[in-house]
């Protein structure tokens, strides 16, 4: 069915309001198989409740949203089913923190998934050792670094094989000196065809691995392109304000 | 920074009177270990010495014989207190299949409280009304009510025991409590977890099932066990509407043909050998949790 319907995600006309504030004001995008999509803009600029909507945590106001051409948006959908195939990964990790790396990684797909426990945890100790992470497995998520424990985030996302990956700003919670170790497990996804639509202030990171930049800002895609033109040419003004503003800070 | 005198580095210079002394490390850790060591010798003999004027005052008052003969009489205490044990083993049958029930029907009433969405409308209401009524109502009313009115309806099919009736009572009442206890706990729980599991795909009945209430019960246990304390306690009301004595009863009676109070003495005495190693216990294996999750927690 992939093939037939071309888009993994399809977003048209999104919009979002909190009570009176509007966070997204009409947002279209198609995210392509084994593209990663890069947003970046300003905090406020409505990147994670873009991605939220995605994942159906915020149920949105007007527009719609195809998953592999299935309207997700569309009353009476099954928001289990559609979430099974959406991975998303936070920016404060949301581990739980009474389980086990390894029972972190099983519960979903043993109860949503209905996989056997010892497939479940083949799969997850595939997955770990993958990701250097195989000797952390009987650990508890208080007793590792926030890198490792955004590394595991990631590795329960990706035990129920999902089509796409959306990741929140998964590096700002981060202390500096552990931020690199979960880009590498970002780069050797893409590396490996995986979609992906990610939220984030790592300027290097996004014009390293994207196939594709947007500036959201105010609640709309301003402008979007190839990493090369949004960094170094962008034609509107508030991206180049936006960048500027970046490159003081030393962020890039 | 302004023309004003910046701050002057400070230069780290050996032998500079302002450091602490070159003692070594060691020799640090010996002082402060003397220091813990001289602590507990002083609370030792500050307790000992505390406690032996309290019992020395009581002991050489006026009064004290005429008290211990009526609360602590040796002789009564050990001719009493083995039918008294006996009957206290009603008293933990009793607390013990009612504490099974409560922790399961609170835990339902909490769940039902917290569904989300007009549709669970009804339900959110039941448990509030629920919780409202049971907790308001004095529990010996309850006993009383269910305890003495129902058996003497003699509704065909109805037990007629009025223990069975007096342990549904605290069921009813102690649940309405509990519950309370369980819904601040789910409230505790962070929403990022309950989105977390849903984000994967879980249900909404397997993210409360697996990740949100086995957090929620291991913040309440410290106020749970409270509860189970206080309805441990509260089995000696059914002493009001059984024809078999359980402990509290038993003393009762001992305590009007002896006219004596030291068999209730020796109720009360049950009652702690029961509570206080079970408070100690929990305690424990809460703090075995806690190292077991955190960094750097046991010590």
């Amino acid at each position: 069915m992939n093939a037939t319907h071309g888009s993994v995600v399809r977003i048209e006309g999104l919009h979002k309001s909190f009570d009176k504030l509007q966070v997204l004001r009409g947002i279209d995008l198609s995210v392509e198989e084994h593209e990663v999509i890069c947003l970046i803009g300003a905090s406020g600029s409505g990147k994670s409740t873009l991605l939220r909507c995605v994942n159906l945590i915020e149920p949105v106001d007007a527009g719609r949203i195809f998953v592999h051409g299935e309207e997700i948006t569309a009353i009476g959908v099954d928001v289990n089913r559609i979430r099974r195939s959406i991975g998303i990964v936070f920016q404060s990790f949301n581990l739980f923190p009474h389980m086990t790396v390894l029972r972190n990684i099983t519960l979903a797909p043993r109860k949503a998934l209905k996989l056997s426990a010892a497939e479940a945890q083949t799969r997850a100790v595939e997955l770990l050792e993958r990701f250097g992470l195989a000797d952390k497995q009987h650990e508890y998520p208080d007793r590792l670094s926030g890198g490792q424990q955004q590394r595991v985030a990631i590795v329960r996302a990706l035990a129920m094989q999902p089509d796409i990956m959306l990741l929140d700003e998964v590096t700002s919670a981060l202390d500096p000196e552990l931020v690199a170790e979960v880009l590498n497990v970002i780069k050797e996804l893409a590396g490996g065809g995986m979609t992906m639509l990610i939220a984030t202030h790592e300027m290097g990171f996004a014009r390293d691995i994207a196939s594709r930049v947007c500036f959201l800002d105010a609640g709309v895609i301003l402008e979007e392109g190839p990493p090369e033109q949004i960094f170094t040419a962008p034609r509107e003004e508030r991206t180049q304000r936006f960048l500027e503003s970046i490159i003081e800070a030393g962020r890039m | 920074m302004g023309g004003g005198g910046a701050p002057e580095l400070y230069q780290y210079q050996p032998g500079d009177p302002r450091l602490p002394d070159e003692r070594s490390t060691s020799k640090i850790l010996a002082s402060l270990r003397a220091e813990g060591a001289r602590g507990v010798a002083i609370a030792v003999v500050s307790t000992i010495v505390v406690f032996t004027v309290i019992v020395v005052v009581v002991v050489n008052s006026a009064n004290w014989p005429a008290v211990k003969e009526a609360f602590f009489n040796g002789e009564i205490f050990r001719d009493t207190f083995p039918e008294i044990a006996r009957r206290f083993l009603k008293n933990v049958q009793y607390f013990l299949i009612a504490e099974v029930f409560i922790l399961a029907w609170a835990l339902m009433l909490a769940v039902l409280r917290s569904l989300p969405g007009p549709v669970f409308f009804p339900l959110r209401l039941m448990s509030i009304v629920y919780t409202d009524l049971f907790r308001g109502i004095p529990t010996i009313l309850v006993v009383y009510l269910l305890g003495f009115g129902v058996p003497s309806l003699g509704l065909p099919g109805v037990p007629t025991d009025p223990a069975f009736w007096g342990v549904l009572a605290l069921i009813l009442s102690y649940s309405a409590y509990v519950a309370e206890v369980y819904r601040a706990g789910i409230e505790s729980v962070h929403p990022s977890q309950a989105a977390a599991a849903r984000s994967l795909g879980l249900s909404r009945w397997h993210s409360l099932r697996f990740v949100v209430i086995p957090q929620a019960v291991r913040r309440v246990v410290p106020p749970l066990l409270n509860d189970f304390v206080g309805l441990q306690k509260d089995t000696a009301l059914i002493a009001f509407i059984v024809a078999v004595p359980e402990a509290f009863k038993m003393g009762q009676i001992e305590q009007n043909t002896l006219f004596n109070f030291t068999p209730l003495l020796a109720v009360a005495v049950m009652f702690l050998v029961i509570t206080i190693p079970l408070t100690r216990l929990v305690d424990w294996l809460l703090a075995r949790e806690r190292r077991r999750r955190m960094a750097g927690g046991g010590v």
